[in-house]
């Protein structure tokens, strides 16, 4: 299984700033390896965030998203202390979810 | 084949089911998040003009609109890593998705922002050469784009 996410979510006046950085090759299927063979696309196709049981962010990837890709979003109504979750499915039908705390902002 | 190779090579298949199909099978997943997890809109990922991918979208005819900003640098000197931001600020915003015109397939990302998250969104994207940018916006059901041309001095595909 992949590594984990790093995710950051700090509340301010009631707003959560989401941003997170997540480890995956993110390979495009354009690229050729050292004896000129094409490398397979492997990237990430789905992500989703989700907080109290409502999804809060979701997203469709292609493989032009850059290699461990970062992602800043933001939503409202969220308590500190909470949690919130992030999941993102690859093309190869591997799987990652993460959660984290939502601190001060 | 003996006996206990064949249990090996069932094992070895069962494995390879992936963990998605597994868990499903356990039940632990509801039928409905997992079939969500595997949307993918594979005709849209595919377009290789903006007009086929607004299409795909579902969008038909979308008109420039200067409520959607684009927040990239002019010169990029990385093409594998370009960081892209798109904000709307057009009312009842449903979905953003950031397209690359230069690159093999446009689409990069596609965002549905459901009511109470900020109609923003920011990632990084490859860019294969010097491109507009795009970003597509659903707002009440409509669509709108904007763009930003982006000058790469070291392209983000091949190699």
């Amino acid at each position: 299984m992949a590594d984990p996410m790093r995710i950051r979510a700090t509340v301010k006046d009631g707003k959560v700033d989401v941003r997170l950085l997540m480890s995956h090759e993110m390979e495009t299927g354009q690229r050729k390896d050292a004896r000129g063979e094409l490398v397979p696309a492997w990237f990430i196709q789905n992500v989703t965030a989700t907080y109290g049981g409502r999804t809060v962010l979701s997203a469709q990837w292609g493989p032009s998203i850059s290699k461990n890709p970062y992602l800043n979003f933001r939503f409202s109504g969220a308590k500190l202390g909470e949690k919130i979750s992030v999941t993102w499915t690859d093309n190869k039908g591997d799987k990652r979810t993460d959660e984290a705390t939502i601190t001060a902002g | 084949m003996n006996r206990q190779q064949q249990r090996r090579t069932v094992l070895k298949a069962g494995s390879g089911m992936g963990l998605l199909g597994v868990l499903a099978a356990m039940g632990l997943l509801p039928a409905g998040e997992a079939m969500a997890q595997q949307q993918w809109n594979a005709g849209a990922f595919g377009a290789r003009s903006f007009a086929d991918a607004v299409k795909a979208l579902g969008g038909a005819a979308p008109t420039e609109n200067k409520g959607i900003l684009i927040t990239a640098p002019d010169i990029a000197e990385n093409g594998l890593v370009v960081p892209v931001g798109v904000t709307s600020n057009i009312p009842k915003t449903e979905s953003i998705a950031i397209m690359v015109e230069k690159n093999p397939n446009l689409l990069s990302a596609v965002f549905n922002i459901p009511s109470g998250t900020d109609p923003f969104v920011s990632t990084r994207v490859k860019l294969a050469e010097s491109t507009d940018v795009y970003a597509l916006v659903k707002a009440d059901g409509r669509y709108y784009f904007t763009k930003k041309e982006i000058k790469v001095t070291l392209g983000g595909c091949g190699g």
